[in-house]
């Protein structure tokens, strides 16, 4: 199976590969998938205070390359969006971002369940209530 | 010597021919092109000379009679003719056949098969070194017990069974040993008789030659052995394989045994020096790990785990250059890794984290410099974008944490 231009282009320049300090009220961290399953994501956000906008995003992932490329895709998208706006992320607009062939549809699913993990975290941490979510069907 | 790119390293998958194998096989696609079983001219004469001759080149690779050789279209048509003729034909003697789990989907989906037809068959585990406890073999033979069926060498980690102890208890049990020896023969000395094997697949294109030709070794004396052909009607191949023989592939196949005869102890003197160069060097690497036994094992292959990085992000770091495989299953829909890994007691991420070099009669010593240099990179370079590395560096256990499992 050959990879897309754009999963190529991510997996040799990935963008904004990091740790944010998790400790900080600032920053929400999401980890999800599982070793076992041959793909786990971090992904943070660090969300200035006065405007509620996402001022960076890191990640650092253990997977595949659409995996590697969903992450740094997520990252890119979620820089400069509003908290509110980036639970919006679909993993179907990264699907077609990125060319996903079907059996790598999971890698897209697990990106948006970082980054609604993410946002979870931040949101706990500033007192609100955590958001719910439907569950994911295609893992 | 320049690089000579891209590098092969897929040798258990498939070999490229060898052109003298190639060579051998022009003539009988364009003038000698009879059916071998054309009995009364000289198409079919000149034809059944060409399959007589590679019978003779098979069957001396193996230390078999030509007699015993079967052609087939390739070994999992020898997993399947093997098994299920012995199954068929030996029905009166008992049901039960002992096989293990690291086989070869061929033979382990034929077990499957049987299962369903009403036969029993034992899987036994391997040992973490991917090699069977014969204690364990032993006390799983019945009275109804027919067939042992062991793979002579794994095609994942390379191991090396203990053919010569399995045959041992096959014989004193009075059960018929199968072998799919797919990964052994042309590798490694494969002697019928002194291996004690009454039956055997094994294929050409793991060795040099064409694909889609294969054989089935059947013995034919002490015991004599008969399998229940699985395809009826001319009544080819001594009434057990039907079906016009494919003529430059077997001697093709014949061409590819005897280059492997003459070349093998030369070949692998080179190959298990460079196979090693690799291996010293990659295990080198902070937390990589050897899969299979490091003794018992081919000559070409080495199964290296490199913990906290996935195998097919891995490779796709080099694999415009290089040319591999990966226990990672990333690809398939199941999102299972590897059943040999797992079956050998490697964690899912360990599997996951595999590739399987197999080296092979063209791979140069400059290919396996690359090799070294492009994968210890690729490692490097995604372990600073693990999340599981960074803790691993941190000194968090992994197994404490609560995975949300997908």
């Amino acid at each position: 199976m050959a990879y897309s231009e754009k999963v190529i282009d991510h997996y040799q320049n990935p963008k904004n590969v990091g740790t944010l300090d998790k400790t900080k009220n600032t920053v929400g961290t999401g980890l999800v998938g599982a070793p076992e399953c041959g793909d786990v994501m971090r992904l943070q956000i660090e969300v200035d205070e006065a405007t509620g906008i996402i001022k960076d995003a890191k990640f650092k992932t253990f997977g595949c390359g659409s995996a590697i490329a969903s992450s740094s895709l997520a990252t890119e998208w979620l820089k400069g969006k509003s908290v509110d706006d980036a639970v919006k992320i679909d993993n179907m607009t990264i699907v077609e971002e990125l060319n996903l062939p079907p059996v790598k549809i999971h890698c897209s699913v697990l990106a948006e369940d970082a980054i609604k993990a993410a946002i979870n975290d931040y949101r706990k941490k500033n007192g609100l209530e955590e958001l719910k979510f439907e569950e994911s069907v295609i893992h | 010597m320049s690089l000579n790119l891209p590098v092969y390293l897929d040798h258990n998958a498939t070999t490229p021919c060898d052109p003298r194998v190639v060579e051998a096989m022009i003539p009988y696609f364009t003038q000698s092109f009879g059916n071998a079983a054309s009995r009364n001219h000289s198409f079919g004469w000149q034809a059944e000379d060409a399959v007589d001759n590679a019978r003779e080149q098979v069957a001396k690779l193996i230390g078999a009679d030509p007699k015993e050789i079967i052609f087939t279209s390739g070994a999992t048509e020898g997993d399947n003719l093997g098994i299920k003729g012995v199954f068929d034909m030996y029905a009166s003697k008992g049901n039960h056949i002992i096989t293990c789990n690291i086989e070869h989907k061929a033979v382990i989906d034929t077990c499957k098969h049987i299962e369903r037809e009403g036969g029993e068959v034992t899987y036994l585990d391997v040992k973490p070194n991917g090699l069977i406890d014969l204690q364990e073999l032993e006390a799983a033979i019945k009275p109804t017990t027919i067939l042992i069926a062991i793979m002579y060498a794994n095609n994942e980690i390379g191991t090396i069974m203990p053919v010569r102890e399995i045959s041992a208890l096959a014989r004193k049990h009075g059960v018929l040993f199968f072998t799919d020896a797919v990964q052994a023969v042309g590798k490694i000395p494969v002697d019928v008789n002194k291996d004690g094997i009454d039956i055997m697949a094994f294929t050409a294109h793991k060795m040099y030659g064409p694909k889609g030709v294969g054989a089935l070794y059947v013995r034919r004396k002490n015991p004599r052995v008969k399998v229940t052909a699985q395809i009826d009607g001319g009544g080819h191949e001594r009434g057990m394989r039907s079906g016009t023989l494919n003529v430059p592939g077997i001697v093709g196949f014949g061409k590819a045994c005897e280059i492997c005869l003459q070349e093998m102890e030369s070949d692998t003197a080179r190959i298990i020096k460079l196979r090693d160069k690799l291996e010293n060097a990659l295990l080198k690497v902070e937390e990589s790990y050897l899969n299979g036994d490091k003794e018992a094992r081919l000559p070409h292959v080495t199964n290296i785990s490199f913990k906290y990085v996935e195998g097919e992000g891995l490779m796709m770091g080099f694999n415009k250059n290089i040319a591999l495989s990966s226990g990672s299953a990333c690809t398939s829909a199941s999102l299972e890794p590897s059943y040999v890994l797992k079956a050998l007691g490697l964690g899912d991420d360990l599997a996951h984290s595999s590739l399987r070099f197999g080296l092979g009669r063209y791979t140069t010593e400059e290919q396996i410099d690359f090799t070294i240099e492009q994968v210890s990179g690729t490692v490097n370079k995604l372990r600073e974008m693990s999340p599981l590395w960074e803790m691993f560096k941190e000194g968090i256990d992994l197994n404490t944490i609560e995975w949300a499992h997908h």
